[in-house]
């Protein structure tokens, strides 16, 4: 069927925004990323990422920890969610909701506020006569950082392909003997799989390219990959290196992305990217 | 033929948001007996039955499996299987893996669930079936699945919830066979739920007519048919003329302005009560000769009977009859006495009118909803 061209012409505007904010700046990134100071073509930005191998690494490491720990606690919280009744269920998908509404980056000052030397929590261990504890510039603020900000896209996406599922599944397992440890890994995790891969897709993509929450939480003491391009951009004004910094993150996003969604392959494209 | 009671219900009552689903049901169940909870959608079936799989917990009353009261066992520690409405098939898991499922959760060895599922699925005519995904099969082939999946685990007890409704009137006809021989082949006991009375009737050893959350009346399918204890089983299982009457004295009966020898007996003098005619037990002979005399309004060829509507003082009675009358004709009516039923007056007494509306368009629109079977062949 030949599309009318009203049809046509209601694409026009996304089409015209997406190539002036995400094809566009992609393109100069690629650019950016091939080429030295003067404009010509090197590889030399691409062949020096190996200085950064240890930042590469870390940033990996701090994600993956965050996104085992969403999912630790966000798996178990959805599945509760998915089993009250209609109305509660639509409160907590409210209260789940609602921190995204605001800002990540006051988000992630608030939790500074709270964990801070001289913060709300250290002035309350202060005045019952505790010893006052150091969190903030402690990878584990990063990590909890993470955690606080990106928990509610792991729970979402899990929970809603919870919430999709016949309760009959649950029964049946049920009745064939399993009990509700035995139903969760038995039934519920296997079919709820695309959820949990969204999930983690959702918290672990942001976690490795974050570079505010490892400024703030880790009082700079942490340089992962958004910080250095950050900083290559900002301070260094060497925008060749972060270009090619971002080029090859990107890649490996989309690599991970990729790789996940052929886990997910056979659960019909519920998938995010 | 005295058996142990596997199932034994006591006072069971339960309701939901205050409005009462079971109401001091007491129904015992005898080993490797077939039973059939039939009634209309929303007379308590599904609900005593997923009160014995442990899905319901009673408001009141015990529920007793072997003589232990297992109120409190949860439906994973309970020696019964269900095969769902549904199916419930696990989507995610084979053919193999669904049936294998149970001997997996209860650690059974693997050569054993090897040689099981294989005996299991051979039971059901699904050989070979093994490495299939469900989806890919026929909605005949999901419910052998289903039935292989719960009985591989050699239950006491199979709870069938409405297991046929899904399929089309022809696979129904060959399943209703093919569980029969199941259950006389495997000698479990079958708890069956449905609210087709024909399935019911030709399948059961036992039939439990169930109505507003209560027992109407527990028998074997030719009590059920010929001693209906109510109007409502009367009317629900089979078609039937119900009619006011008086009994005289025992074996006589007044109704339709005229009186009429009769079997029945042990009711209070002139005690009015309902009077039930089968279609295919009444004769018609000659107007001039017949007991009742009456006008043919309608006449339906049904292949072996025609369907006649005959209005005798403004009540239609439905007739079977292998003789063709012409409508509008007059024609008299023969009854003999055993076709004469007599029952007590009860709840359910003038709910059910004559056949002044019937039709057969309007029986399938009031028949529960099911939806369209999906596939019409199989193999």
């Amino acid at each position: 069927m030949k599309r009318s061209f009203l049809e046509k012409a209601a694409a026009v505007p996304h089409i015209v925004w997406m190539i002036m904010f995400i094809v566009a700046p992609l393109l100069f990134v690629i650019y950016f990323a091939f080429t030295d100071a003067a404009g010509k073509f090197t590889f030399s930005n691409i062949l020096n990422l190996s200085n950064y191998g240890d930042i590469f690494l870390m940033s990996v490491l701090f994600a993956f920890i965050a996104t085992v720990i969403c999912l630790l606690i966000g798996y178990p919280l959805a599945f509760f969610m998915s089993r009250l009744k209609p109305s509660t269920q639509k409160v907590f998908v409210l209260l789940l909701m609602l921190p995204m509404w605001i800002s990540l980056l006051i988000r992630t000052y608030s939790l500074l506020a709270l964990l801070d030397n001289g913060g709300l929590l250290n002035s309350l261990l202060t005045a019952l006569n505790l010893p006052a504890v150091k969190i903030v510039g402690t990878p584990g603020a990063v990590v909890l950082g993470m955690v606080y900000d990106f928990l509610p896209y792991m729970v979402l996406p899990i929970y809603t392909s919870l919430s999709k599922l016949d309760i009959k599944y649950f029964e049946a397992a049920e009745d064939l003997g399993c009990n509700g440890i035995q139903t969760l890994f038995k039934v519920a995790l296997p079919l709820s799989r695309s959820g949990v891969i969204s999930g983690i897709t959702m918290v672990f993509v942001p976690s490795i390219s974050t570079f505010y929450i490892s400024q703030k939480l880790g009082g700079g003491r942490f340089d992962l990959i958004g910080d250095t391009i950050e900083r290559q951009f900002l301070m260094n004004n060497n925008k060749n290196v972060g270009a090619a910094i971002s080029l090859v993150m990107m890649i490996l996003i989309l690599i991970s992305v990729a790789v996940m969604n052929r886990f997910g392959d056979d659960d019909g494209g519920e998938l995010i990217v | 033929m005295e058996q142990t009671k596997v199932i034994d219900l006591k006072g069971i009552s339960k309701s939901y948001n205050g409005e009462t689903v079971l109401d001091d049901i007491n129904l015992y169940i005898r080993d490797k007996e077939f039973v059939t909870l039939l009634g209309p959608s929303g007379c308590g079936k599904t609900t005593t039955l997923r009160i014995i799989g442990g899905f319901e917990t009673p408001d009141s009353g015990d529920v007793y499996f072997d003589g232990v009261r297992i109120n409190d066992v949860p439906p994973y520690r309970r020696h019964v299987n269900t095969v769902f409405q549904r199916y419930a098939l696990f989507p995610h898991l084979n053919v193999f893996e669904n049936v294998a499922f149970g001997l997996r959760v209860s650690k059974v060895k693997n050569d054993e669930i090897v040689k099981r599922v294989k005996e299991t699925l051979e039971l059901v005519n699904l050989k070979g079936f093994e490495r299939r995904s469900i989806s890919t099969l026929s909605g005949g082939q999901q419910q052998r699945v289903a039935i292989a999946r719960a009985l591989v685990n050699n239950p006491k007890v199979l709870l069938l919830d409405e297991p046929l409704a899904a399929l089309d009137l022809k696979l129904r006809k060959d399943m209703q066979n093919e569980l029969k021989a199941l259950h006389e082949r495997t000698g479990i006991t079958f708890i069956y739920v449905t609210h087709d009375q024909e399935e019911a009737l030709s399948m059961s050893d036992t039939i439990v007519v169930m109505a507003n959350g209560k027992i109407q009346q527990i028998g074997t399918p030719t009590d059920i048919y010929n001693e209906p204890k109510n109007a409502f089983v009367a009317d629900f299982i089979g078609e039937s003329n119900i009619l006011d009457g008086v009994m005289i004295k025992d074996l006589r009966a007044k109704f339709a302005g005229h009186e009429f020898d009769c079997l029945d007996g042990g009711f209070e003098p002139n005690e009015p009560v309902d009077i039930v005619v089968r279609p295919e037990d009444v004769d018609i002979v000659p107007a001039e000769k017949g007991m009742l005399k009456g006008t043919v309004t309608s006449v339906t060829f049904k292949g072996v009977h025609w369907e006649i509507i005959v209005d005798i003082q403004n009540f239609k009675w439905m007739i079977q009859t292998t003789d063709y009358c012409a409508p509008d004709s007059e024609i008299g009516l023969y009854i003999e006495p055993d076709a004469i039923h007599v029952m007590k007056k009860s709840e359910f007494s003038g709910m059910f009118g004559d056949y002044s509306s019937y039709s057969e368009e309007f029986d399938e629109l009031s028949a529960p909803e099911e939806p369209a079977p999906e596939e019409v062949s199989e193999q």
